[in-house]
């Protein structure tokens, strides 16, 4: 079997045991991302070298007897949004073209210190901001399942190398959805583990009180393995979380019977696109089978999600994202004007009036109050595309004087009423079950043109964030135009083990996730 | 909802971003959409309802006040567009002449 056919789990397994040298699985990855990516686009660098070394270094250790850490071997692909010291990082924004973070995330440091080989960063939308990857300053990932679609978002480039065997596992980031979403939308398994389960420290910030790392990979198996080197406590991460982590791969056997699935019957309305809801409701059917009740519930506020999602993470990225300045790292406007429309920026005086133009008030050249707030302006402009720039705005709107209350701190309190949902769903079932999206995966430019359209692609996936819990998403189906349909499973704070022993068993029962497609068939 | 260009490029001071008389156009029509959009939050009833900033219920955590290793300042400056060695130079925050 090639090392590309194989699960993460054989492959740290076949590494181990000497049956496979981590050079040659490094090698079998790096020969299909050389051949497949060019058409789909899913890594904006690729560590070759880098790579090639750590494997040959692994390989050095286990000829010398020396102990192999749990992920010895395994190729692993970073989500850009990660700092990683010796490999760029750019979040997919201009305003980070080129940038070498000093230092490496908490999770890219336990990947390394477990002997996994990281093999690149993987295309996003532009700060994590978007659901189908068209917001990549680096042009979009292409799904591999059929090229003129998008992955889904924002961690699309990270489903679409899983999905494509281009990298055994991947990891992730969930700020609304952004690992479920592309992964239902790739036929692959993505988890977003509890708030505070895995360190942030080196995640580049979107939404810090929604922002979670998670893995990506095939199967709920490989999830495991994964999960496993990443979480924990991170003293470096003022809200993760204490809590000790479970062995999650020995605790995958288990039986479902006993085991309460919620499913709610507004998720199936009129938006949910009937293929998706056939996919969804036969893969209910199959949990019955194996054991589980299924109990239908109510979750009353969910409807309100996006809505309190799009105040609530704009409002955070305002505020995160103002540390780019154009001072300390990332883009800087030259002085001497706006290269897109010189002489045509028409700033504000600071009574809030715009000036007119070439009548400046401020007292700086262009009407800026100082040549600093215009470095600022221009930097940020300059550096920032539209999606990016939309949320800083109405994340500044709704925290300005006189709106906060109306937006930002009413938004808050549904957050409440919404996390009150769950922890009421939680005392009549163990888990929530349902679609990840209301369609399977649609085509790129279909939506990119509506912003508030694109908005509403998280209705399914946002919730999670908002209460702080788990979801999981993994292929349940296809479409007959050959499209995987993906599943979620959502689980108390903490509550990993379930999901991951849900979805490990309904994976052993259906071969969905086995399914690839036809861009990764190996040539003939 | 509707939000006035005034508004919005008031706002984009705030924002501190540079908004050409295009981008304002499309912003003042985006933004009217998007927060007509979330106004639907007025129609939840939150009386007593305390907003929550933070999923878990997870408390401040402090560490002892001991100087610590961190970045050097070679480490810090690596990426500054402008700098000196020692500091980030940035154009005057007074008047209009000084380093860019």
């Amino acid at each position: 079997m090639q090392p590309s056919d194989m699960s993460a789990v054989d492959l740290v397994t076949a590494v181990r045991h000497g049956d496979l040298t981590a050079l040659r699985a490094t090698e079998a990855f790096l020969e299909r991302i050389e051949r497949l990516d060019s058409q789909i686009n899913a890594f904006l660098s690729v560590d070759r070298e880098g790579a090639l070394r750590t494997a040959a270094a692994i390989d050095e250790k286990r000829k010398a007897g020396q102990p192999l850490g749990p992920l010895a071997g395994l190729p692993v692909a970073v989500k850009d949004a990660l700092c990683t010291f010796d490999q760029p990082t750019t979040c997919a924004s201009k305003m980070l073209a080129g940038f070498r973070p000093p230092y490496d995330a908490e999770v890219v440091a336990r990947l390394r210190a477990a002997d996994a080989v990281i093999v690149g960063k993987t295309n996003m939308d532009e700060f994590a901001m978007g659901g189908s990857n068209e917001n990549s300053a680096f042009g979009p990932v292409h799904n591999p399942w059929d090229l003129t679609r998008a992955p889904g978002g924002s961690s699309g480039g990270s489903a679409a190398c899983v999905a494509a065997d281009m990298a055994p596992v991947a990891i992730g980031s969930d700020t609304g959805g952004s690992i479920r979403q592309p992964a239902g939308l790739c036929g692959i398994t993505g988890l977003k583990p509890t708030y505070g389960r895995v360190s942030r420290r080196g995640l580049v910030a979107f939404a810090s009180s929604l922002d979670q790392i998670g893995p990506m990979a095939r199967s709920a198996a490989d999830c495991a393995l994964l999960l496993e080197t990443i979480a924990g406590h991170d003293p470096g991460d003022a809200t993760s979380l204490e809590s000790p982590v479970p062995p999650y791969g020995a605790d995958l056997d288990g039986p479902l019977e006993g085991v309460r699935i919620g499913r709610v019957p507004a998720h199936f309305g009129a938006g949910l696109c009937p293929e998706v809801a056939h996919a969804v409701e036969e893969a209910f059917a199959a949990f019955r089978a194996a054991g589980a009740t299924i109990i239908d519930i109510d979750m009353p506020h969910a409807d309100a999600g996006v809505a309190t999602y799009y105040l609530v993470a704009p409002c955070e990225a305002s505020s995160n994202l103002a540390r780019y300045d154009g001072a300390h790292y990332g883009h800087r406007a030259e002085p001497g004007g706006h290269r897109a429309e010189p002489g045509r920026l028409h700033p504000v005086e600071p009574g809030g009036h715009r000036a007119e133009p070439g009548k400046g008030s401020g007292a700086s050249g262009g009407g800026f109050e100082s040549a600093l707030v215009e470095m600022y302006c221009r930097s940020r402009a300059e550096g920032f595309g539209p999606e990016v720039k939309r949320r800083i705005m109405l994340g500044t709107y709704a925290l300005s004087a006189g709106y906060y209350d109306a937006y930002y701190a009413k938004a808050l309190k549904v957050r409440r009423l919404i996390r009150q949902d769950y922890l009421d769903a939680f005392e009549k079932v163990d888990l929530i079950g349902g679609p990840v999206s209301a369609t399977a995966a649609f085509k790129l430019g279909e939506k990119s043109g509506d912003p508030l359209a694109m908005y509403l692609v998280d209705l399914y996936t946002v919730c999670t964030n908002l209460a702080g819990v788990g979801g999981i998403s993994f292929p349940c189906g296809f479409t007959k135009g050959g499209l995987p349909i993906g599943f979620q499973l959502q689980a108390p704070a903490l509550a990993e083990p379930l999901l991951l022993r849900a979805t490990d068993r309904y994976q052993h029962l259906t071969d969905w996730h086995r399914r690839r497609p036809a861009i990764a068939a190996r040539p003939r | 909802m509707s939000l006035s260009r005034n508004d919005v490029a008031k706002v984009g001071l705030l924002a501190r971003l540079a908004l050409s008389e295009t981008d304002l156009d499309t912003m003042t029509r985006e933004l009217s959409t998007i927060v007509g959009f979330v106004s639907q939050l007025e129609q939840i009833d939150t009386t007593d309802v305390a907003p929550l900033a933070h999923p878990l219920d997870t408390q401040n955590v402090f560490r002892a006040d001991i100087p610590q290793p961190s970045l050097t300042t070679a480490q810090a400056l690596q990426s500054a567009p402008r700098h000196d060695g020692e500091c980030f130079l940035v154009p005057a925050v007074l008047g209009d002449s000084g380093a860019n």
